[in-house]
């Protein structure tokens, strides 16, 4: 890779990390104003136009706060927590491609913050790894109510990882890479029946979201922070920007499943005719090949966020519509229920790629990706 | 037990049904309540750029009134004090000397009065015992929060209506047309 290629990479990667961080700041103001309109309330309006200097007051207050070690805590172990849950989070969005690429000359700038062929399991991987978060910050509280919800923490996330993994497999059947840009981009072959991946699996899709649900730890999962019953669960003894860092990676969870589910089923950067609208700029109006390409690419970017962000609203809708699951309903509903329906899902996968119903990928589109051919 | 309103139902505890145990038809329609909620009209009253709708018998912060030629009606005569069940009014009265005319109605007046506003329950017994028409309680405006104690008792400065027609409170006796315009010819010679 030559050295002006890393150096544009270096900042996608520097405006993806600012991004999710710049999400997740907002997204705490849109959870309060969207569970105010859903109550019929108007929610935060005080601070700056709408309210919008909002997460930067939360911020302040949050920075000043009197930083709590209670007594017996590991120390060490303690501010490990929150950092390990927040560094998790951040580092998974590094794979997800953010949008096609943009080409200036020679330079080729992927909308990405680095490609490579193992992407869903590196984000599997790493959200995994995020547990570790709660768990250790739940053990080093020396709290029962702590160690409560990082146990629960933990034991729900292995249990719908496995459902989720299992819905994941039929979409990886279809698709034969882990590479979540050649997900996206066998989304759109031109010229062949293609649409997005939520068509060829319904069932996956709503077992993946449920166990999204589950995984970040949001309701009616949200089982580890259960206030009714724990007091706060994992982060009852937190105070200050630890306990800030907590709730920051919970919104760059959801903000990154969001991105996951849209890669995965709903065609990541690939808008509707975006073929028609390349071949028009190209033709009718005389654009250059890379100018072309460059504008879809922008405007596949742009479509990205506006799934994300709608994914974001359905969490916040979900949130401030269902009531928390008990604890054994919730691993009835893992175990007996979604694993056995993702299984089922494989096998009818399998059997619609057997019988030709889904049709293979063609191989030569993926060696290209371009919008124009 | 025997049912006394005869409306009570007997509910047996049925085994739940497919759709039920699969949670999403429930789910769907939770969410479509709440989506419906997320449109509808909003109950917040944004205090204070927006302010509660008052009923026109409301009865709100004092006002002391001005004649039709823009001098006290407040004679001091204490039945307001009196009939205050929070002892919320103190005045004291004054003669009216010469040349005063133009400023207070009657010969006697109020030289300070001053009304409490932490004691004052509202209710609206001094309007009701004035003789001269001079303190009503208006329906447009409350006591306004603040931060000291000494700043709720509420002096002639702030209770006396101003005397500029335009200006003055929707309370009581209002001027006839005919008034409002020679008392603002009388004003504006003066």
């Amino acid at each position: 890779m030559a050295l002006e290629t890393l150096g544009w990479q270096g900042l996608v990667i520097l405006v993806v990390f600012g991004l999710s961080l710049l999400i997740a700041t907002y997204c705490t103001y849109a959870e309060r104003v969207i569970a105010a309109f859903l109550q019929d309330r108007v929610g935060p309006d005080r601070a700056g136009p709408y309210g919008l200097a909002q997460p930067l007051a939360d911020a302040v207050k949050m920075f000043t706060k009197e930083e709590f070690f209670p007594g017996g805590a590991n120390k060490a172990l303690f501010i490990f927590g929150p950092c390990l849950a927040m560094v998790t989070a951040l580092m998974s969005s590094a794979v997800i491609p953010f949008g096609n690429f943009l080409k200036f000359g020679t330079t080729v700038v992927m909308l990405q913050g680095i490609e490579i062929n193992v992407g869903m399991l590196y984000v599997f991987g790493v959200v995994a790894l995020g547990v570790y978060g709660i768990m250790i910050g739940g053990w080093a509280s020396n709290n029962k109510f702590s160690l409560l919800g990082a146990i629960r923490a933990a034991s729900q996330n292995i249990s719908y990882e496995l459902a989720m993994g299992l819905a994941l497999i039929a979409v990886l059947m279809m698709s034969g890479t882990l590479s979540l840009r050649e997900i996206t981009l066998q989304q759109s072959v031109p010229g062949e029946w293609h649409f997005w991946n939520i068509v060829k699996q319904p069932l996956g899709f709503i077992i993946f979201l449920v166990c999204a649900f589950a995984e970040t730890n949001r309701t009616p999962f949200d089982l580890p922070e259960c206030e009714t019953e724990l007091v706060g669960g994992y982060h009852t003894e937190y105070s200050s920007m630890k306990l800030g860092l907590y709730l920051f990676a919970e919104y760059i969870n959801v903000f990154v499943a969001s991105a996951v589910m849209s890669v995965l089923y709903f065609g990541g950067f690939n808008f509707p005719f975006q073929y028609e609208l390349s071949e028009w700029l190209h033709t009718s109006r005389g654009m250059s090949v890379d100018a072309a390409q460059n504008i879809i690419s922008i405007l596949g970017a742009v479509g990205f966020f506006l799934k994300i962000f709608a994914f974001i609203f359905f969490f916040m809708w979900v949130r401030w519509t269902l009531p928390r699951f008990r604890y054994d309903q919730l691993m009835r509903l893992g175990w007996t229920i979604l694993i056995p329906l993702a299984i089922f899902n494989i096998l009818l996968t399998g059997g619609l790629i057997f019988t030709g119903v889904i049709p293979e990928v063609k191989q030569w589109w993926l060696a290209s990706g371009m919008a124009v051919r | 037990m025997q049912s006394l309103s005869k409306r009570a139902k007997v509910l047996e505890k049925k085994p739940m049904t497919l759709a039920e145990r699969a949670y999403l038809p429930a789910i769907f329609q939770g969410l479509s309540i709440t989506m419906r909620h997320f449109f509808m009209k909003k109950a917040t009253i944004r205090y204070p750029e927006e302010t509660r709708p008052f009923s026109p018998v409301f009865r709100g912060l004092h006002v002391l009134k001005r004649d039709e030629q823009g001098r006290e009606r407040c004679t001091a005569c204490g039945l307001c004090a009196v009939a205050c069940p929070a002892e919320a009014i103190t005045m004291v009265a004054g003669e009216r000397k010469k040349g005063e005319q133009n400023l207070y109605r009657e010969e006697k007046y109020a030289v300070s009065y001053e009304i409490n506003m932490l004691r004052c329950i509202f209710c609206g017994l001094c309007e009701e015992a004035c003789p001269k028409a001079a303190i009503y309680l208006q329906a447009d405006k409350m006591a306004p929060p603040r931060y000291e104690r000494d700043e709720f008792i509420y002096g002639k400065d702030r209770l006396v209506e101003p005397a500029d027609p335009d200006k003055r409170s929707k309370r009581g006796i209002q001027l006839t047309p005919e008034q409002a315009s020679s008392l603002k010819v009388q004003l504006q010679t003066a």
